[in-house]
């Protein structure tokens, strides 16, 4: 099967040559499923709480206009993604009702859609916030876009490992906006989205083996088997466990979140232990995996609401 | 002719939109005015919050 070639598998007017002979079937709708809402809502509630916990204070205006900035930049970031893999979304019983490979928008207009709204929002948020967030948000959207779909998403069963760097940006972006810069708590919250990645994605990889497959994307489960892919899943939970912890236990955050993160960290063990292939337990561990991260980042924002034990974490070191 | 209107060509053997074809165009042209209004008026908050009453001082 040729990967290479973004045709495979469209029907024929969804192939970018075509696109100006055919007027637009592309509804509203159909934009907004190329900016993947449910990715791009993760990304704004773990941005979102990297700018409040920041010790830095920005107006909220600004900072409601520097979410919607990296909100729009994750939708661009899924547009070109979407863009590129629209031959291998084609195969893929999950991915085949999305909007090119079903035939309601031409690969050149999510192309055009994707690298608009990247440059706006890159622009913009340098606007509103400052540049260092923007080189952040410009970076991922890169990293995302070339690094992983392009690069990394057909060639290594370590795509998402590596390209899970993309999903952990956002709170390190929101962070710059508040602070003009990083700082070891960002470092962390960035670490706990990248060691979540391999875990959360490969538990679904596990029930979606066959579809990999079929498209020739070289997932572990596919290329390394189902017991491989049991163990790294649990070496990735084993090693998230500590950074989950960890803004407790270098300080910034309180007790409330360190006690909250080591019990739903334990219950992401116990359902990583469970896993043995692509059945009910995967579909579990999947499932429980968002609810951790969401659970995570809710309480470290609760945490530094109730404490300000960032802010004032922070500022002690300083 | 209706067509003509809509900038369609079908007299002349170029592109005839059908009806759901116009009816998405509609939709997509309502949804970009709703995203530039909105911009428009991001822009405007973040000018104010950002120049603050220096807004009205600056020198031309």
């Amino acid at each position: 099967m040729s990967l290479m070639n973004p045709g495979v598998g469209l029907p024929s007017h969804a192939v970018a040559d075509s696109a100006h002979l055919e007027p637009s079937l592309a509804g509203v709708d159909d934009f907004i499923a190329l900016m993947k809402p449910r990715v791009m809502s993760l990304v704004v509630f773990t941005a979102f709480v990297g700018l409040l916990v920041a010790p830095g204070h920005l107006h909220p205006v600004l900072g409601a206009g520097a979410l919607i900035c990296i909100a729009v930049g994750a939708g661009a970031a899924g547009a070109l993604n979407m863009w590129y893999d629209a031959d291998i979304d084609a195969l893929m019983a999950r991915t085949a009702r999305r909007p090119i490979p079903a035939g309601r928008v031409t690969r050149g207009e999510a192309l055009g859609f994707g690298l608009t709204l990247a440059a706006g929002s890159v622009v913009v948020l340098g606007l509103v916030a400052n540049w260092i967030a923007a080189g952040l948000l410009a970076f991922t959207i890169f990293f995302y876009a070339v690094i992983y779909t392009m690069w990394l998403k057909r060639r290594t069963p370590q795509n998402i490992v590596i390209g899970g760097a993309a999903g952990a940006f956002p709170p390190m972006i929101g962070w710059a906006a508040a602070t003009g810069g990083t700082g070891l708590e960002a470092v962390f919250l960035f670490l706990i989205i990248f060691l979540w990645t391999p875990p959360h994605f490969w538990a679904l990889a596990l029930c979606r083996a066959g579809d990999y497959e079929r498209a020739g994307v070289p997932m572990l489960p596919v290329v390394a088997g189902t017991r491989e892919t049991v163990r790294q899943i649990r070496l990735y939970a084993i090693a998230l466990f500590p950074v989950g912890i960890a803004p407790w236990l270098i300080g910034p955050a309180g007790p409330l979140y360190g006690v909250t993160a080591a019990g739903a960290g334990a219950v992401l063990l116990v359902l990583a232990w469970r896993v043995r292939a692509g059945g009910r337990e995967a579909k579990a561990l999947f499932g429980y995996s968002i609810l951790y991260l969401f659970v995570l980042f809710a309480v470290l924002l609760i945490d530094h609401a109730l404490f300000g034990s960032l802010a004032a974490g922070a500022q002690a070191v300083g | 002719m209706g067509d003509k209107r809509d900038g369609d060509q079908g007299d002349t053997g170029g592109i005839v939109l059908t009806e759901e074809q116009k009816r998405r165009r509609r939709a997509r042209s309502i949804a970009i005015a709703l995203v530039l209004g909105a911009l428009v008026l991001l822009f405007y908050a973040i000018t104010i919050v950002r120049l603050g009453p220096n807004v009205l001082t600056r020198p031309l």
